[in-house]
């Protein structure tokens, strides 16, 4: 009986646990909606997400630019990340000794571990001086940016396919051996096709750790909100543009960062759902 | 249950804490129950001057429990009003009163000055206003046109709705707009690390926090320090004014004795403001 007690208590404690962690999410969903709505009324949808000029002060609130900073920021980061990331994680699964397996690993996972502002310091006092000397200009840039984020999203990239690659039945690498094919051929034919929704799995982890990254960002991107006309143009990205103004924005400013936040979300929502359904396609193939 | 018997008490200790946490919080406190008289009066005005008066009001009130201050904003012109109409008791403005608003009782609380910074290798070292007006917005583009070598300027900018960029732009630009691809740094300590990084660059940071890493350019060939601001010869500079109605008496008049104390300019030095003595 007094099992069957602690066997409720249990359950309804670990419920309680998840309507929280619901609570939560729904709460900031709500608390964000409530506080951007407002601007989104005033501004007008189109006019704000489509909007080229922000500025806040002279109350033009277009976000486009940031949009745009965003998504090709995001895709820099993939173009550099996912590359690196499936390389190693094909290197550790398939190819790496053991001893060699035992280094890699935690040093990739170290990367982690590293606080993003860390990852933003470094890429103020190294990385944008030295695209200065190399490119010229002020070297806060979209390329800047693409390579930091692609570091700090490698560990996220590299565990997730190592462990899809692990996964891959070893029936299907030993019958394509049986069969006469080299290594590589194994990896590139059976193996990777494979595991293909793992990896893509693992590059819309690594988006949504991009896409959300702030701290790093702002240090190194230079923060200008106008879409970029190279890779070595700044630019501003959503989470930047709230980030960098909160502090002092009032009224309609911070209700407009507010939306700039509901955008964010949407945006998340829409490549998120797409790499999803790639997925679900690749799949079913 | 799971629980090892020795951590049962543990268990019922936290418990016992949460318990008594959730009611410190929640109860009244026993101090409301004796219902002080309150002495309340508003301050209204410049968002600029408004976040330094609501440190200053709060130190204040937690010395003198008998006082509540409210501080708004509402920006320089709506303190002007407000004091002149009387809603508020003290106006914040943060600059000088125009000659159709005179006439208020004016105390001025602080000067607000700005250096403009840029490379210690930088051999360009002074400056002048209308130089500066047209490097911000973007008219001079190039080190060469003021004396420096052939090297595109790199202007670093502070973001919509900080204090120091609107009081840059108000003293500085005569109504220009910035310079639109200007690197937006948001803070002043980024502003001089990004400075301190880049040879080509210039930025403006307030006075306070001015060091080493960065060379402070004279503007007309005055130096910005707490002397040229205060008698009003360094040029990038604005006074916080605290104006009312008609010469303050009672408790008001005590809160402003209490603003030119040795406590409240330490808060107006920690907040890099320099004080009027």
């Amino acid at each position: 009986m007094n099992r069957q007690r602690h066997e409720v208590l249990a359950k309804t404690m670990l419920q309680t646990t998840a309507f929280f962690s619901i609570a939560a999410v729904l709460l900031i969903i709500v608390f964000v909606f409530c506080e951007g709505l407002p601007a989104l009324r005033e501004v007008g949808l189109l006019s704000f997400v489509f909007g080229g000029i922000w500025q806040p002060m002279q109350g033009q609130f277009g976000i486009w630019p940031m949009l745009v900073g965003s998504v090709y920021l995001t895709l820099g980061a993939i173009l550099i990340g996912v590359p690196f990331g499936v390389g190693c994680a094909i290197l550790l699964a398939e190819f790496a000794p053991q001893k060699l397996v035992r280094i890699i690993r935690p040093a990739v996972e170290l990367l982690a571990g590293i606080p993003s502002v860390i990852y933003g310091f470094f890429g103020l006092m190294i990385l944008v001086p030295l695209l200065r000397e190399l490119f010229g200009g002020t070297g806060f840039s979209l390329l800047a940016g693409s390579l930091i984020l692609g570091i700090m999203i490698l560990p996220t990239v590299m565990t997730v396919s190592e462990d899809a690659i692990r996964a891959v039945p070893k029936s299907y690498k030993m019958a394509s051996l049986a069969l006469g094919a080299t290594h590589w051929q194994t990896v590139y034919k059976v193996i990777l096709p494979a595991a293909k929704s793992g990896i893509i799995a693992a590059v819309v982890l690594g988006m949504g750790r991009a896409i959300g990254e702030t701290m790093a960002v702002i240090m190194i991107t230079g923060n200008v909100p106008i879409v970029p006309d190279s890779i070595l143009a700044p630019i501003r990205t959503l989470t930047g543009n709230i980030a960098i103004e909160m502090g002092y924005a009032a009224g309609l400013h911070q209700q407009a960062l507010f939306a700039t936040g509901i955008i964010l979300f949407m945006l998340i929502f829409v490549l998120t759902g797409l790499a999803n359904l790639v997925r679900w396609k690749g799949a079913k193939h | 249950m799971l629980i090892a018997p020795k951590y049962k008490p543990l268990i019922f200790l936290s418990l016992l804490l949460l318990v008594w946490g959730a009611v410190a919080i929640f109860a009244p406190g026993s101090n409301s129950a004796k219902k002080a008289q309150f002495i309340a009066f508003t301050a209204a005005g410049s968002t600029s001057v408004q976040p330094i008066v609501e440190m200053l009001a709060q130190e204040y009130m937690a010395a003198h429990r008998n006082i509540r201050i409210n501080v708004q904003g509402g920006g320089s012109s709506s303190g002007v009003k407000a004091a002149q109409t009387g809603t508020a008791e003290l106006g914040m403005a943060s600059r000088e009163l125009k000659e159709s608003e005179k006439g208020l009782w004016e105390f001025i609380l602080a000067y607000d000055g700005i250096a403009v910074v840029v490379h210690p290798t930088n051999t360009v070292s002074d400056l002048s206003l209308e130089q500066i007006e047209k490097i911000f917005s973007g008219e001079i583009s190039n080190w060469s046109q003021v004396g420096g070598p052939d090297a595109a300027i790199n202007v670093i900018n502070r973001e919509a709705g900080s204090g120091t960029r609107s009081a840059f732009e108000e003293i500085v630009l005569n109504g220009k707009n910035f310079v639109e691809d200007a690197i937006i740094q948001g803070s002043t300590g980024s502003v001089k690390t990004s400075v301190a990084m880049d040879p080509n660059a210039i930025g403006y940071v307030s006075l306070a926090s001015l060091d080493d890493l960065v060379k402070t350019l004279l503007i007309d060939q005055v130096a910005a320090t707490n002397d040229n601001i205060s008698n009003k010869t360094y040029p990038i500079a604005r006074p916080f004014i605290l104006m009312a109605k008609a010469k303050p008496t009672g408790a008001v008049a005590e809160f402003l004795a209490w603003l030119e104390s040795d406590e409240a300019t330490q808060i107006l030095i920690e907040e890099g403001l320099v004080p009027v003595k």
